[in-house]
């Protein structure tokens, strides 16, 4: 890699993460707020690689509860039929409407996922200082930041159900608890993805360079 | 330090320079959008946003889907789908979409106009960075686009089901979409944190 390449951090200089003003590093802590925007300065985030370790946890754990307990029931003529995420995938499925099939399979089973195991693959690269593919790796954080809200249209989907399908006796779509555990894995992932510090991806070259 | 800017994802320095019109500025070493040219941002942004915030009233205001199975028809909006949510006890769920389709975007729209119509007329807002910090913060939380994807899958899931009635805000809910991603697109924080900057 390019060796006039200088990082703020190499110069002792702080960019704002929120203004993105440059800022002189200083030891006293009355300084640790950017002179522009007022927010507080950080070399890179804080705790970014143990903050994200526990968001992606987490997010694992509640994924399985996601998947296996129902989504929705529909109460239809005093019967009652519970769906998971995965059973209603399966029922477009044998019902010829693959399209749709795919973009639930997609937003609620592929994604949130792939999101996790990306995040799970970066921080490994990062504790190791892997210096593979660096550019490419951070093309896979740019990725799971972008595609990590599209996993709520499941969320969505069963908030119209409900809202609509509300005919007395004839049938009613409920909620179930795996919509709880759903949206939990969307909203924590969205916040392990936020906490990691792609710089640390970079970090390594310093190391060796200086 | 104002002429310089550090890329956000690897952190290397880079001299800012005038671009040509709506080109964008690379980070030489990952490839990281750095800044980009928004001709008349201000004015833009404003402009989107004011037409955001009276779709996005219509929008809330009369129902997107109906649903009619023989005789009994049934409509909803968007709050009252929530409400629905509230009393069967799904309280988080019905928290989660109410702040992502209905408090977010709203708020965004709202801050937006608040910072960005002083500065049209060459005054600084009381509060802007707050404000504005607050603004970016909650921004990844909205998500107007990913709900119209729920109402298509929706529509799919019921077609079978009933008949279903398109109501007069959908049409408003999906230029909404398209309003706020113009909005988003055409801010330039870097202008508005350098006017701030400028002014201190």
């Amino acid at each position: 890699m390019n060796r006039d390449l200088t990082t703020a951090q190499a110069a002792g200089l702080i960019s704002c993460h929120s203004c993105h003003l440059l800022c002189q590093r200083t030891q006293r802590s009355a300084d640790k707020i950017c002179p522009r925007c007022g927010a507080a300065l950080h070399d890179r985030k804080p705790n970014s690689i143990a903050r994200t370790w526990a968001l992606v946890l987490a997010a694992f754990i509640f994924y399985i509860p996601a998947n296996v307990l129902p989504i929705t029931t529909v109460i239809s003529l005093g019967k009652a039929q519970s769906d998971t995420i995965m059973s209603g995938v399966i029922y477009f499925i044998h019902s010829g409407m693959w399209p749709i099939a795919l973009v639930i399979f997609l937003a609620s089973v592929f994604i949130p996922l792939l999101k996790l195991l990306i995040l799970i693959f970066l921080l490994i690269s990062v504790q190791r200082k892997s210096t593979w593919r660096q550019q490419d790796r951070t093309r896979l954080y740019r990725i799971t930041e972008i595609i990590g809200r599209w996993s709520m249209v499941d969320i969505f989907v069963v908030t119209i159900l409900v809202a609509l399908v509300h005919l007395g006796g004839l049938a009613t779509i409920h909620a179930g608890p795996g919509a709880v555990f759903f949206g939990a894995v969307v909203v924590i992932t969205m916040f392990a993805a936020m906490s990691f510090d792609p710089r640390l991806i970079w970090d390594t070259e310093e190391a060796i360079y200086e | 330090m104002d002429s310089f800017i550090a890329c956000h994802e690897c952190d290397v320095i880079h001299r800012i320079k005038p671009l040509p019109a709506r080109e964008a500025a690379h980070c030489i070493r990952c490839g990281a959008v750095l800044y980009r040219h928004k001709p008349n941002s201000l004015e833009r942004t404003l402009a989107f946003a004011f037409a955001g915030l009276i779709l996005f009233i219509l929008a809330n205001s009369f129902p997107f889907l109906g649903l009619k199975i023989g005789s009994q028809v049934r409509e909803t909006t968007l709050i009252t789908g929530i409400y629905e949510l509230y009393v069967q006890g799904m309280q988080l769920i019905a928290i989660l979409v109410l702040l992502t389709t209905v408090l977010v975007p709203f708020t965004q729209m709202l801050c937006l106009l608040y910072i960005l119509l002083p500065l049209k007329f060459h005054r600084l807002p009381k509060e802007l960075p707050r404000v504005f910090r607050f603004v970016n913060r909650v921004g990844p939380w909205g998500m107007m686009e990913v709900f119209m994807i729920g109402i298509l899958v929706s529509l799919v899931k019921l077609a079978g089901m009933a008949k279903i009635i398109p109501g007069i805000s959908l049409f408003s809910f999906l230029a909404l979409i398209f309003v706020l991603a113009a909005m988003i697109v055409s801010l330039d924080s870097h202008l508005v944190w350098h006017i701030w900057g400028e002014n201190q």
